[in-house]
């Protein structure tokens, strides 16, 4: 009484029309792929150049180790006249003197949100014609996501070990590069209701202590603080990125927590942050790649430049970053 | 006593809901770019997931209510699993299925260059898989309460299959058919776990609204203001398709 072939036609032709819709509002692979194909024609001499100067970033300010395109006059020209390529130097240089266009994906962690968005805002002023995404989240999911086959440009990761996992995988184009390092502090209420000082103070009964979850870089780190520290931990509960963490402690559902310097300075207040010395013993280099399957790898490698060059590194340094 | 302790366990959460909420700041909230972002892609994956849960689940249910035996019992278990499953199970069955990895997926990159997971077509996908049950069981309850008479009366008179369908069977069906469509558009509306792992959570391509609160809420600082607005949004969105679909005997 019921023909199978029919509905499953239809159902063919929805799915379809379903895959069409969303691929043109999305752009992903189908619309995206003339795109970066363009980019990347458009920008033959500048790619590999902006890659080697990703892979040496901060040193390769100085203008004669630059490529080619600098060389060009017509390059140079266009660069000179924008006022903001003076402060970051010859890698920006490089990706200027190419009209980039399309969007860039960036996966960056958690606790980058405030700076990147900074950052993409001074990008996109940089290059108009490029569209920046940011996907935040714990670099361990962003990672999974990737070997997935998540779709990406940029990879910001909070920690070597998940940065490693993505090079591993062979989802890295070349060496990642170390942009900024990271402490962590305790964050509590503010005024310290619960009087806590050191590592050991989260460990007391009647205290809630909210911790990232191990394999995620600020769990690792807090795992190695609290072993250097000798003090044994029974979390309230193992949050899957920094930012949750740290809504907890801000909303009240944990009397602390452990989160980055940086996330306590970009708290507005809502949290105070309470240094402990074996902090040093946990420090995390954050290091950002271009995604070997990168759809747009010129605007991929600017947006690195902008990162490790002058400004990304000022403005790092204002959020309470530490030098690589 | 129960019940009433059980009413209170139902609603003290929405009035703590109300209580917390930003009643000045409310429209701003609502009228933020990530917030306007989400409910977009909210409403156009939910319609979406729903057109494609009628198109699938009414044949389906047709075949559940229609035929016997061995297989249409084991059949109608296996529809009900996503119902029980916990939808996070279903994002990774999703993603090693359609992931450029996965057991299909890795050919229709390969071949077509298709990526399905962390798409938008990804969230339409997690949204039917935890919706369709919804509508089929729905459908197939009406449709053996209804039993096959009028069908069979249709037939004798000389109405042919797809007549009987369009004017008897799916007239019949339309309380159930608005009832499971509403049901279905909620319940693909609020999907989180499965969408989470196999679509991923990127600001409009694949973060509806749940996901948007659950990160907003995570985000610290002003984000739980938003978190909390969007989520009264989908409290009124739920109680209208519930007001929308509620039994009227007279009415039908």
């Amino acid at each position: 009484m019921i023909r199978t072939t029919r509905p499953f036609l239809a159902v063919v032709a929805a799915a379809a029309l379903a895959v069409a819709g969303c691929a043109g509002s999305s752009g992903n692979a189908a619309s995206s792929t003339p795109v970066a194909t363009s980019a990347s024609v458009g920008s033959v001499g500048a790619a590999p150049s902006a890659e080697s100067s990703s892979s040496t970033a901060p040193s390769s300010s100085d203008p004669s180790s630059s490529d080619p395109s600098s060389s060009d006059p017509s390059s140079s020209d266009l660069s000179s006249s924008v006022p903001s390529s003076s402060s970051a130097p010859s890698s920006s240089t490089a990706s200027s003197g190419v009209e980039l266009n399309g969007t860039v994906t960036v996966f960056a962690a958690a606790s980058l949100q405030k700076t990147f968005d900074e950052l993409t805002a001074t990008f996109e002023k940089e290059h108009p014609g490029v569209d920046v995404q940011i996907s935040y989240d714990g670099s361990s999911t962003l990672v999974t996501q990737l070997a997935q086959g998540a779709e990406a440009d940029v990879f910001a990761s909070a920690d070597q070990k998940n940065m490693t996992k993505a090079t591993d995988a062979g989802l890295i184009d070349g060496t990642p590069t170390v942009f900024a390092t990271n402490t962590l502090q305790i964050a509590v209420k503010p005024g310290n209701p619960k009087g806590i000082t050191d590592l050991a103070g989260l460990a007391k009964s009647g205290v809630a202590t909210v911790v990232c979850a191990p394999e995620v870089p600020c769990g690792s780190a807090a795992r190695t603080a609290l072993k250097a520290a000798g003090v044994t931990l029974d979390p309230a509960s193992e949050e899957q990125k920094v930012t949750d963490v740290l809504t907890k402690v801000a909303e009240g559902d944990a009397d602390a927590g452990l989160v980055y310097k940086t996330d306590v300075a970009g708290s507005g207040g809502t949290v105070e942050g309470i240094d402990f010395k074996e902090s040093a013993e946990a420090v995390n280099s954050y290091p950002v790649g271009v995604l070997k399957d990168a759809p747009n790898p010129a605007a991929a490698a600017a947006f690195v430049d902008v990162v490790t060059g002058a400004e990304g590194q000022k403005t790092l340094a204002a959020a309470g970053f530490g030098a690589p | 006593m129960p019940a009433g302790l059980g009413i209170a366990l139902l609603l003290l959460p929405l009035v703590a809901l109300l209580a917390k909420a930003d009643w000045a700041q409310l429209p701003a909230a609502l009228g933020s770019r990530p917030v306007l972002l989400a409910l977009w892609l909210s409403l156009r994956c939910g319609l979406l997931a729903t057109a494609v849960c009628l198109v699938l689940g009414i044949p389906l249910a047709l075949l559940l209510a229609r035929r016997e035996g061995g297989w249409i019992r084991l059949l109608r278990t296996l529809v009900t699993v996503p119902l029980v499953l916990p939808p996070m199970v279903g994002g990774i069955a999703l993603l090693y299925l359609l992931s450029t990895q996965g057991l299909i997926g890795q050919y229709l990159f390969e071949w077509f260059g298709t990526r399905i997971a962390f798409s938008t077509f990804a969230v339409v996908l997690a949204e039917t898989f935890v919706a369709l049950p919804f509508l089929v069981l729905t459908l197939e309850g009406a449709l053996r309460s209804l039993g096959d008479r009028f069908e069979t009366v249709a037939a004798t008179l000389g109405a042919g299959r797809t007549t009987i369908l369009f004017r008897v069977t799916l007239p019949l069906l339309r309380p159930a058919l608005l009832s499971g469509t509403a049901l279905c558009f909620a319940r693909a509306l609020g999907e989180f776990g499965a969408t989470a792992l196999f679509a991923g959570n990127k600001e409009g391509v694949t973060r509806t609204m749940p996901l948007a609160v659950y990160t907003e809420f995570n985000g610290g600082g002003d984000g739980t203001d938003t978190a909390v607005a969007m989520s009264l949004l989908l409290v009124v969105v739920a109680l209208l398709i519930l007001f929308a679909v509620r039994p009227r005997r007279s009415a039908w």
